[in-house]
């Protein structure tokens, strides 16, 4: 039994880094920032080990780290995949027009920077 | 299986096909956002599969871990400003880590010490790297963070014999995991693990250089991915592992393409602790720096046929990516072309200065990668280095004995004119001398980034 699960998991890992080579050395430096920011984003899958660490009657231990897990892995969930689709509105091709950066451009407004 | 774990099994498939298709479409600036949508939905999907998971029985937790989460994670995006992006992808390496690490401690916790069972030696295996990568990654990148945010100092923090403390440390936690393997129910070894990961993962990035942080962003971003794969491996969930996979292999090819940019190994990033006051400098130089006004620049920037920004971590920190935006619209009105040359390792991480310069309304067929624009600078007329220092300094190219040798760097030299945007005359961050400064056609406008550039502005305008 064990050993079927590992051997079929070692399928999917090695088809998932070639796979995930071919599709990642496509993307250009240009959108690296949100490169990096999307598969962080996308790896925060692991919420849904979280949530059954969360949710089950695995002991009182259990539940609080599952607490735990699932707040940090839902913060990378949803900053995540906002602040790269916050980015990717950012680049355009020409300028003109003006109703684009609605949040984007006023980030940098903002407080909380540097200094 | 019964009919509810196929479903949830088909939502998981579900969610990897379309995190493959988000993925696909950051190739292309037209296609990402739609692609990133694709992937948020994959992940929703996910999400809502596993909420009918046979074990779940309560959702209090649930709710509460997912709403709280949910606002700081929406908080921190929409308040962020972009100039921090690597303090907050520093973050969220920590806190996707942080998750791993925890539900690989919990299912240690519930199967060993809780119902005293013994583990599978491959699940342990899982385990085991899972915790490993998992806490190393949270504790370097709060480090990083900590670094990029200025709270700890960014020059190496270095003392004698730091390599060999270092890799001791980690060899007795590589020598516990095997174990572990064999003994899983040693359980104060698990622990032992544990900490001496936690404790790694500080003296890992603390002597490392923030002019190196590309790097360590990388490196971070693969281990808290490969943190994720493992726990896929140790709860038998494919999801996981294809999601942590994807993201294990970005972060490496990220760090690869990062380490290439500045002409040095991996391990020479992790344990040379480049840049650190010790470092030899090479030969003070001669010569004078020859100090420019404002009026004169924004002359010669005026009567150019075509004028390159080179734009580095100082642009960043003095927020001066609109003001250099707004020169460049101001110039491209006088007919002059404009571009904007991006070194792969300028900033503190892959793509941080396209980022601001988008963020600023530059459109992305302005910006030129190194080998492109290169080719293209003797027949430039003026290039304004805002804030970089390192991937501009001639001596990579030219002197081998130089520190940073053989660093593909942007020939801003071969230039007809340079114009050096600089805070003050001091060294640059690494402390190396840049032999730029004192050519003969390289004039050194001294000052705040965005105040200098704004009188550039005001300056082009009138003349």
């Amino acid at each position: 039994m064990s050993s079927e699960i590992l051997i079929s998991s070692l399928y999917v890992f090695a088809l998932a880094a070639f796979l995930g080579y071919q599709v990642i050395s496509r993307v250009p430096p240009l959108l690296h920032t949100p490169l990096m920011s999307a598969t962080n984003a996308i790896s925060a899958i692991s919420v849904v080990g979280a949530l059954v660490t969360a949710g089950a009657n695995y002991g009182k231990v259990s539940k609080i780290l599952g607490l735990i897990a699932v707040i940090s892995a839902t913060i990378n969930v949803v900053g995540g995949f906002m602040i790269t689709d916050r980015m990717l509105r950012m680049f355009k091709e020409k300028t003109g027009g003006s109703d684009k950066d609605k949040t984007g451009g006023s980030g940098s407004n903002h407080k909380g920077g540097r200094h | 299986m019964d009919l509810k774990k196929y479903l949830i099994e088909i939502t998981y498939l579900l969610a990897s096909i379309l995190f493959v298709f988000g993925l696909k479409g950051l190739s292309h600036p037209k296609t990402a956002r739609r692609g990133m949508n694709l992937a948020a939905l994959g992940m929703l999907v996910a999400i809502v599969g596993t909420l009918f998971h046979n074990d779940i029985i309560n959702y209090e937790l649930i709710m509460i871990g997912l709403v709280i989460g949910g606002l700081i994670g929406a908080a921190m995006s929409i308040w962020m400003p972009m100039t921090a992006m690597p303090q907050r992808t520093a973050l969220s390496h920590a806190f996707g880590a942080l998750a791993a690490s925890l539900v690989g401690i919990s299912e240690y916790y519930r199967h060993v010490v809780d119902s005293h069972e013994t583990m599978e030696a491959y699940k342990m295996t899982a385990l085991g790297f899972e915790v490993l990568f998992g806490s190393l990654t949270v504790t370097g990148s709060l480090i990083a963070f900590a670094k990029l945010q200025e709270l700890v100092r960014g020059t190496p923090i270095t003392y004698k014999g730091q390599n060999i403390v270092n890799l001791s440390l980690f060899a007795l936690a590589a020598i516990i995991f095997i174990y572990l393997i064999f003994v899983p129910t040693a359980t104060p070894l698990f622990y032992l693990m544990v900490v001496l990961s936690f404790v790694f993962g500080v003296l890992l990035v603390m002597p490392i250089g923030s002019a190196d942080m590309p790097v360590v962003m990388s490196l971070m971003n693969s281990y808290a991915g490969l943190a994720s794969a493992a726990t896929g491996f140790a709860i038998g969930n494919n999801v996981l592992i294809i999601a942590g996979t994807l993201d294990g292999f970005s972060g490496f090819i990220l760090s690869i393409l990062m380490c290439k940019a500045m002409n040095r190994s991996i391990t020479n990033v992790l344990f040379g602790a480049f840049g650190s006051p010790s470092t030899e400098t090479g030969a003070a130089l001669d010569g004078v720096m020859r100090e420019v006004v404002a009026d004169d620049v924004a002359v010669r920037l005026a009567y150019a046929r075509q004028v390159v920004f080179v734009p580095g971590y100082g642009m960043a920190t003095a927020q001066a990516q609109h003001a250099v935006r707004e020169l460049g619209d101001a110039l491209e009105l006088r007919g002059v072309i404009v571009k904007y040359a991006i070194h792969p390792v300028a900033g503190r991480m892959p793509g941080h200065m396209n980022v601001l310069l988008a963020e600023a309304n530059v459109p992305y067929s302005s910006l030129y990668e190194m080998d492109q624009i290169n080719p293209e600078l003797p027949a430039t007329d003026v290039a304004v280095v805002i804030g970089a220092n390192d991937v501009v300094n001639p001596d990579a190219r030219d002197n081998p004995k130089s520190p940073i040798a053989g660093m593909p760097i942007i020939e801003v030299d071969r230039a007809q004119s340079v114009i050096v945007l600089k805070r003050g005359k001091g060294k640059g961050f690494s402390g190396l001398e840049n032999p730029l400064f004192y050519k003969s056609n390289t004039g050194m406008l001294y000052g705040d980034a965005k105040s200098s550039l704004s009188k550039l502005v005001q300056a082009v305008q009138h003349s």
